[in-house]
């Protein structure tokens, strides 16, 4: 199993390294990346470490989008509205200094205490909350701010005024804004990666995550439901279908693994935003070199390449 | 802990399957041999309850005869995450193929409707309930290409549950794939025309098929992000009759036009004149 594991890590950074007539120079960092997380991996998670990580992912504690945003971005403002009809809560934007430029912010949020789950719906956005997302894309790509994305979401919210005002639609858009941005795009999953609620703000040149988050195309209760016909058997769908980020990693989902502390990031919130300001950091200064035109060209090309199939 | 609320992305969206022969009209009882429903482009004709339509029939539908050139017809999806449920996903395909007699969820080819050349790309949801895996995304991606190659708008028809579970995270990356798809196709100043069919739901009506220039319905189509009985379930809200449907979406100014089936032909080349450069 672990060496059938490295074997197709092994094969991404071959592919990695043809891509040199591509990416250039800039692409010798990604493979030295790659090749140290290879070197971390000595075997496949088992099922029960798959299972932490959806626990881990979920954790009450967890630090959420804002508070990532506090230690990491100096002179945050935070912006609200969809200059439509609504500020969902669900979802945080705004503008912070980061290592001395200035980045555009979106992330979704959920709550601590019963009041401010709430309010802020459990993380869950509206189609607001997209075009929420979507007016501070158009903001960061008007004045070519770097735009930073986190994700945490168990999944779009499913109500019937959420249907009427197009949440299909507007998750639509703003994958097909992001495709059509100019600056470079950051995103990281920091908990759950829920489905296409996820993917609408994720449409980015770097994808990564962090150790224990999950990316899913639906939850492993509602696989389990549908496919077991029982939701109590979510341990057994999370197994089949591999929502972890090694798994990610390897089917060319993301682009690279955030380390968390020890025992998961809500351990030491300060270490575990370290981490992702290293990462973010790192990322940021590779995308900067690059052509705005190229940016999106090659955001394209990446997505467009993803699927297997014979 | 918070409590869990399930997103799902995929078949719960979808009405259960009918308990009755699939000829039986499910909103007025009327029975039809399969040369009557055929006959009548599967639309019944005692009520004009519109069937779910097979994807070879909805292009005789729409191409003008013999001018429908298939591509990438040899598409066949892998199993990347050796997914077992109760049964092997690769079985599952296997039986899907035995079934429809398609490889895939989805046709993709050349096509001429009304003397308006175009490429088509239609789902076909008795395929795995139409759901978008790895190789619907790469159909979907090279109708695209295709379309931009030879400077023709592409029409889509949409029947699809969403995103194809046994592929996991893969599935998902369908949606930015066919998302980047249209706007590289964009780029190229060709109109894309999305026909949704009942049902259009989850991961297909939250990627392409919501990109459309313009977007057509068929009458009583369920075109919704989560189904009525997800939300029922999750919200215990209640769901106005007309929840998710075609004419709902209408309403709410999500699509452009609810058309019937007999006139969608006459209707999407109409369109074809008007967004071709010369305009004849």
């Amino acid at each position: 199993m672990a060496t059938d594991h490295e074997l197709r890590l092994r094969e991404r950074l071959a592919r990695l390294r043809n891509l040199n007539l591509l990416g250039g120079a800039r692409v010798s960092g990604e493979l030295e990346k790659l090749q140290r997380q290879l070197e971390r991996i000595q075997a496949a998670p088992t099922d029960e470490e798959i299972w932490r990580s959806v626990e881990l992912a979920r954790h009450q504690d967890r630090p959420y989008t804002l508070d990532y945003v506090n230690r990491l971005f100096d002179d945050w403002v935070e912006l609200h509205g969809d200059r439509g009809r609504a500020d969902d809560h669900a979802l945080v934007i705004g503008l912070g200094r980061f290592n001395g430029r200035t980045v555009a912010v979106v992330g979704n949020q959920k709550g601590r205490d019963i009041k401010e789950r709430t309010d802020r719906n459990f993380g869950m956005a509206y189609p607001e909350g997209y075009r929420k997302a979507m007016r501070l894309m158009e903001l960061a790509d008007l004045h070519k701010f770097p735009l930073v994305s986190l994700i945490d979401i168990p999944g779009a919210y499913p109500g019937v005024a959420a249907e009427q005002h197009g949440q299909g639609g507007q998750i639509a858009r703003s994958q097909a804004l992001m495709s059509r941005l100019q600056v470079p795009i950051v995103c990281c999953v920091i908990g759950e990666g829920g489905s296409g609620g996820a993917i609408a703000t994720a449409v980015a040149d770097r994808v990564l995550m962090q150790e224990h988050a999950i990316y899913t195309v639906i939850s492993p209760e509602g696989c389990a439901a549908i496919l077991w016909r029982d939701a109590a058997q979510a341990k057994k769908a999370a197994a089949a279908f591999k929502p972890d980020a090694l798994h990610c990693l390897e089917l060319g989902v993301i682009d690279g693994i955030v380390p968390e502390p020890e025992g998961g990031a809500h351990t030491n919130p300060d270490e575990a935003a370290r981490l992702l300001g290293e990462s973010l950091r790192e990322s940021l200064e590779e995308l900067e070199s690059i052509a705005p035109e190229d940016l999106k060209r090659r955001r394209r090309a990446k997505f467009r390449s993803l699927g297997v199939y014979a | 802990m918070t409590s869990r609320i399930d997103v799902s992305i995929e078949h719960r969206n979808v009405p259960e399957p009918p308990g009755k022969h699939p000829n039986t009209c499910p909103s007025c009882s009327s029975h039809y041999r399969d040369d009557e429903l055929e006959a009548a482009l599967w639309v019944c004709p005692h009520c004009g309850h519109h069937f779910t339509m097979r994807a070879r029939a909805r292009i005789a539908s729409l191409a003008d005869e013999g001018t429908f050139v298939e591509e990438a017809a040899d598409l066949r999806s892998e199993d990347p995450l050796d997914f077992f449920d109760l049964r092997p996903y690769t079985e599952r395909l296997a039986e899907a193929e035995m079934k429809t007699g398609l490889g895939e969820a989805m046709l993709i080819g050349q096509g001429i409707i009304d003397g308006n050349p175009a490429e088509l790309a239609v789902m076909d949801f008795a395929f795995m309930g139409g759901s978008m895996g790895s190789v619907v995304g790469e159909k979907f991606s090279r109708a695209c290409d295709s379309a931009a190659q030879r400077g023709v708008p592409l029409v889509s028809v949409t029947a699809s549950g969403g995103a194809r579970m046994q592929e996991g995270i893969l599935s998902l990356m369908q949606l930015p794939k066919t998302v980047c798809a249209v706007e590289d196709l964009h780029d190229t100043g060709q109109p894309m025309i999305s026909v949704m069919s009942h049902p259009t739901t989850a991961g297909v009506l939250a990627s392409f098929a919501s990109l459309g220039d313009v977007i057509v319905a068929e009458p009583g189509a369920l075109l919704a992000f989560t189904g009525p009985r997800v939300v029922q379930q999750t919200t215990r809200e209640k769901l106005p009759d007309d929840f998710g449907l075609a004419e709902q979406n209408l309403r709410f100014g999500h699509i452009d036009a609810i058309v019937p089936r007999p006139e969608l032909k006459a209707y999407v080349a109409q369109l074809l004149r008007l967004f071709s450069r010369s305009g004849d």
